[in-house]
This record gives structure tokens, C-alpha cells and sequence, in this order.
């Protein structure tokens, strides 16, 4: 065997593992009848631990690709990783709690799940179009099953079936974008694309075929990412699929699609020959600003449509739209400290978002409704849970000295410092007026009444988690240095 | 001569007709023929550029992931829409509709 591969394996440890307790987990599920329920829970948790640990130790290996050249290991990967593993360890923990899920066979989840995730490893490190359409076809196909997996269910059906019919639309004009990048470049690696893109021979006059092919691409990335004009699918979807699944959705593939964004348009479509830190595109495509009208119209798009939702899924579903917007306004400005307002950003929506959506969750398994109506009066029934769901709205919004607020401070600065002040001013416009659909919220928990005035019971393992939440929530602010330092290790990209 | 135009223009075609049939059609079976024109279309590309401009065989190899990934996509499809059948009893995308606001 190539010596070189074998030396490639030691740092593809993550998705091994994640593959191994995939197989453990099908054959737990249909071999050990009488414990599968746990069995498989805990066989997941271990996999998913274990492949977190595998993970550290590859933040100090040099940044290099592996396997021919089709995957890089590099800073960014790392934390996208371990990112994605920490998300899915969340949802996992949150899913034996939620009634939607509780009562179907769970093994087949948990195994999705996980494959899933190892999609989503593989995405965030290609460096290789074959690899990157591949891993990317992959987790759409492993969320779709995920989205319906409640069989007897119309919404769930419904929303799987919407979810597929688009996705496969937005992948299908991804590869014939690709196909055509293909055609203008004659290699499918994103570091030969930027060269050729750089020396110009490839494109020559064919400036107008680069933009189709990379509006083509963009579909596909917004798609993943649910920004404008891909976002239709998100709101049905996120209504339609069980809660879990949707705070899954909402966090992991979306990070997943920014990494994969990131990437390619960093490595292949930017110089990066100019002072460190700082990227141009290419004279030949001016991609900037094609992204910089979407981030826009996202954030705007996302924040208007929220405002008039009465269904508590479909409201946080736009809400994250409009977070998308804000993500994207890190990558556009095109700097490494965009790149790190980014990652900030991510980390702070991973809490206050999987913490809102379990408060749902709770919330549903006690009234079973999604309806804003439900939650009048939450206050004297649950008054953890609205302290809770009152810090996450608050975070969300983006008030101090919640984490959201930091998410947003970063890519505002990020904005301004290079030199886009009108951009941060768009930013900051919006999150005005997404303060009326979050604070709508609060207002509706602690003021209103409701006949329904009995006591919500939730057992202490939802206690724990919506704690596990919360801590980061309130307190990041606490621990920011050592944020500061992550974020920043973070950022290295490989560039070929 | 037939050239690499001839391939781009067919290629062309069938991405267009492939939009066409998902934009048009109520019926989700039809919809995903339309999807599998698209990949298709994509794949001559590939295979045509491979061949005439590119001067390396990763387009082909290319393709041939494009034609699992196109099974894999059809088979989910399916029984997404069997099972979608199961409840609505129809399979007319008009009456997903229990999602709206």
C-alpha cells in the first residue's frame, strides 16, 4: 500500500470513526431488541465523543491535503469539525426528550444522523469540486430521510418532499455550474481553478459563461445556507420536520454551507498574493458583490417575513435566514478578520438557536402546539423556561451582554474596518427590526394570560440540557479571550 | 463535424427542458424526471469538455459519480413520494399544501 496514504488515514481519524459507529449503530439497532432504545443512544454519544477527541489533535498538524489532493486538513476544517461533532452531540442529547421522536424506532435516526454528520466533515474540508459536490449531495440526501422520518405524519411528509424537490434542483444547477467551471479551467481542483482564473488564459473573453457558472454554484451554496433567493424551502421545512431535526438543520448543515462557501470562494475565486490577511477577487468575476446583494436581501428578506409569524417554528426559521444574512456580511468583506467574526458569529448562534428550539421542544411536549398563542401566560407555568427563552431571545436579538451580541459586534466591525460602514449600518438597521419579533416573544410569555394556568413539569434531564445552553448564552462573555485565541487559530486556510 | 458546441448545445437544451419540467409540472414523478434531465445535462457536459478542451479523463470520472449520485437521489425520491401517497393518496404536488403563512 502508497506509504502516503497510510500516513493520510492517521489524520482522517473523525470520519472513521463516525463511519465505524455508524455500522455499530444499525447493527445495535436490529441485533440487541430489547435495549436497542439505549443502546443505540449511548453507542452514538461514544462515537460522537470519540470523534471529537480525534479531532484535537489535528489543530496542530500542518495545514496539507490528503488522499490525492481531494481533502485538506487545515486550521478551518478543524474547528468546523468539531463544531459540527458538538452540534450533532446536542441534538442527540435533545432527542430522546422530544415526544415527536421518542415514540418512532430511533436507531434509523441516530444512524442518519451521524451520517449526516460525517457528510458534513467531508464537505468542510474539500478542496476538490468531485469531493465537494459528493459530500455535499450527500447531506442533502441524509436530510431529506432525517425531515421525514416521522412516516405517519402529512407535515412531515410534506415538508421532506418540498425539502428534496428543491434541494435537488439547487444541486442539479450546482453541478452543471461546476460543469461549466470545468469546462473554462480543465480541473476540478479549487487551487489549479484559482490559478488559472488568476493567469486568465482559461477565461480569456468568456467572462459572462465564469458568472453563469458561478451564479449556478451559488445556488447550491445558498441552498445550503437558506439565503435569498434559495431560501424558499426553509420556512416549510422547518415547520414540517420534527423539532429536533429542525434545530439540527438550522445549525449544523447551515455552518457546513458557510465552511464549503468559505472555502471555495477564498481559495478559488480571491487572490490572496496581496498583504496578508486580505483577499481580492478576480478582475474576471466580481463575485463580491453578488454575495454582498444576497447577504443583504437575506437579512432584510429573513427579518420582514419574521415579523408576521404566529407559529414559533416558522417565526426562528425566518429568524435564521436573517442570521444568515449576518454570517454572510463576515465572509463578503473579504478579510481575516471577516473570516473570524464569522466563526464567532457561528459559535454564538449554535447556543442561543439549539436553546430556543429546545425550549419549543419542551414547550410542545407539554401543550403540543408550535403556536405563539400557546405561550401567553408560559411565565406562571414554567418560569425557567421563560427566564430561558427570554435570555436566548434576548441573545438572538443581540442585546449585551448576551453572546449574540458579540456574533454581531465582530462582523459589524469586521464590516466598517473594511472601509464598508454603509454595510454595518444595513446590518444594524435590521437587527432594529428584529427586535419586534423576538421581544414579541417575551411579551407574549410574561404579559398576556392564559386559562391554561397548570404547572409545566419538565423532567431534569431537559433541565440539564436547556442549562447547557444557557451557561454559554449568558456567560461566553466570560470566557472571551480564550473565544479571541480559538477563533483566531481558526482562521488558516489552505490555499494550495 | 460534430464538435464540443454540438455537445453544449444539447447539453444546454436538456438543463433548460429539465428547469422547464420541474417548474411546470404538478405531478411529483414528473418533477423528478426533470431532475434527472438536469444531471444528465450536466454530464454530457462534463464528458464533453473531458474530451475536447480540458485534456484530462476527471470530467469522466466525474460523471460516473454524477450517475450513482443520480440513482441514490432517485431512490430517496421515491420513497418520499410512496410515502407522501400513502397519506395524501395522490401524488399531485398541488396538494402538499398543509404548510403555508
Amino acid at each position: 500500500m502508497n506509504p502516503q496514504l497510510l500516513w493520510d488515514l492517521k489524520k482522517f481519524y473523525p470520519e472513521i470513526i463516525l463511519t465505524a459507529t455508524i455500522l455499530c449503530v444499525i447493527i445495535a439497532d436490529v441485533g440487541f431488541l430489547r435495549i436497542r432504545r439505549n443502546l443505540t443512544f449511548v453507542i452514538t454519544g461514544l462515537g460522537l465523543i470519540l470523534a471529537f477527541l480525534s479531532c484535537i489533535p489535528l489543530c496542530s498538524a500542518p495545514p496539507g491535503t490528503m488522499f490525492y489532493g481531494v481533502i485538506a486538513i487545515d486550521q478551518m476544517a478543524v474547528f468546523f469539525k468539531c463544531f459540527l461533532i458538538l452540534t450533532s452531540f446536542l441534538v442527540l442529547l435533545a432527542t430522546p426528550g422530544s415526544k415527536e421522536l421518542s415514540q418512532g424506532p430511533l436507531g434509523e435516526f441516530y444512524a442518519l444522523l451521524l451520517s449526516v454528520t460525517l457528510a458534513m466533515l467531508l464537505l468542510v474540508s474539500s478542496v476538490d469540486m468531485l469531493m465537494l459536490y459528493l459530500s455535499l449531495e450527500m447531506v442533502s440526501v441524509g436530510s431529506y430521510i432525517m425531515v421525514g422520518c416521522l412516516k405517519n405524519d402529512r407535515q412531515s411528509n410534506e415538508a421532506s418532499l418540498k425539502y428534496l424537490l428543491f434541494g435537488a434542483v439547487a444541486t442539479g444547477s450546482m453541478l452543471y455550474g461546476i460543469t461549466l467551471l470545468y469546462g473554462l479551467t480543465g480541473t476540478t481542483k479549487l487551487a489549479a481553478i484559482r490559478d488559472a482564473l488568476a493567469s486568465n488564459t482559461a477565461t480569456g473573453n468568456n467572462s459572462t459563461m465564469l458568472l453563469v457558472a458561478t451564479a449556478l454554484i451559488l445556488a447550491g451554496f445558498g441552498f445550503k445556507t437558506a439565503t435569498v433567493p434559495f431560501h424558499f424551502w426553509c420556512p416549510d421545512v422547518y415547520t414540517g420536520a420534527p423539532t429536533p431535526v429542525t434545530a439540527f438543520l438550522s445549525v449544523a448543515p447551515k455552518a457546513a454551507g458557510f465552511a464549503i462557501l468559505i472555502r471555495f470562494f477564498f481559495t478559488g475565486f480571491s487572490n490572496s498574493s496581496g498583504a496578508p490577511g486580505f483577499w481580492t477577487p478576480f478582475s474576471s468575476i466580481d463575485w463580491r458583490a453578488l454575495v454582498l446583494v444576497i447577504s443583504i436581501i437575506t437579512m432584510l428578506l429573513g427579518n420582514i417575513a419574521a415579523l408576521r409569524q404566529d407559529n414559533m417554528k416558522r417565526m426562528l426559521a425566518y429568524s435564521s435566514i436573517a442570521h444568515a444574512g449576518y454570517i454572510l456580511m463576515g465572509v463578503v468583506v473579504l478579510t481575516a478578520q471577516g473570516l473570524q467574526a464569522t466563526l464567532v458569529y457561528l459559535i454564538t448562534y449554535l447556543f442561543m438557536n439549539l436553546g430556543a428550539f429546545l425550549v419549543v421542544i419542551e414547550v410542545f411536549n407539554r401543550t403540543g402546539s408550535f403556536d405563539l398563542k400557546d405561550y401567553r401566560g408560559l411565565y406562571r407555568r414554567s418560569p425557567f423556561l421563560t427566564i430561558s427563552m427570554t435570555a436566548f431571545m434576548l441573545s438572538l436579538m443581540g442585546i449585551p451582554p448576551f453572546a449574540g451580541f458579540f456574533g454581531k459586534f465582530y462582523v459589524f466591525a469586521a464590516a466598517v474596518n473594511a472601509n464598508l460602514v454603509w454595510f454595518a449600518v444595513v446590518g444594524a438597521l435590521n437587527s432594529v427590526v428584529a427586535v419586534y419579533y423576538y421581544a414579541r416573544v417575551i411579551k407574549t410569555m410574561i404579559i398576556e394570560t392564559n386559562e391554561d394556568t397548570s404547572i409545566i413539569q419538565i423532567p431534569w434531564t431537559s433541565h440539564v440540557m436547556v442549562w447547557i445552553m444557557l451557561l454559554p448564552t449568558v456567560g461566553l462573555m466570560l470566557f472571551w479571550g480564550r473565544i479571541q485565541q480559538l477563533t483566531i487559530g481558526s482562521i488558516k486556510l489552505f490555499l494550495g | 463535424m460534430i464538435g464540443l458546441s454540438h455537445y453544449l448545445v444539447i447539453s444546454a437544451a436538456l438543463f433548460s427542458l429539465g428547469i422547464m419540467g420541474v417548474l411546470t409540472r404538478k405531478n411529483a414523478v414528473n418533477v423528478l424526471m426533470g431532475i434527472e434531465l438536469i444531471l444528465n445535462s450536466a454530464n454530457i457536459n462534463l464528458v464533453a469538455f473531458s474530451k475536447y478542451s480540458a485534456g484530462n479523463i476527471s470530467g469522466q470520472i466525474f460523471a460516473i459519480f454524477v450517475i450513482v449520485i443520480a440513482a441514490a437521489e432517485a431512490a430517496v425520491g421515491l420513497s418520499i413520494i410512496l410515502s407522501m401517497y400513502r397519506i395524501v393518496k395522490t401524488v399531485n404536488l398541488d396538494r402538499a399544501d398543509t404548510l403555508k403563512g
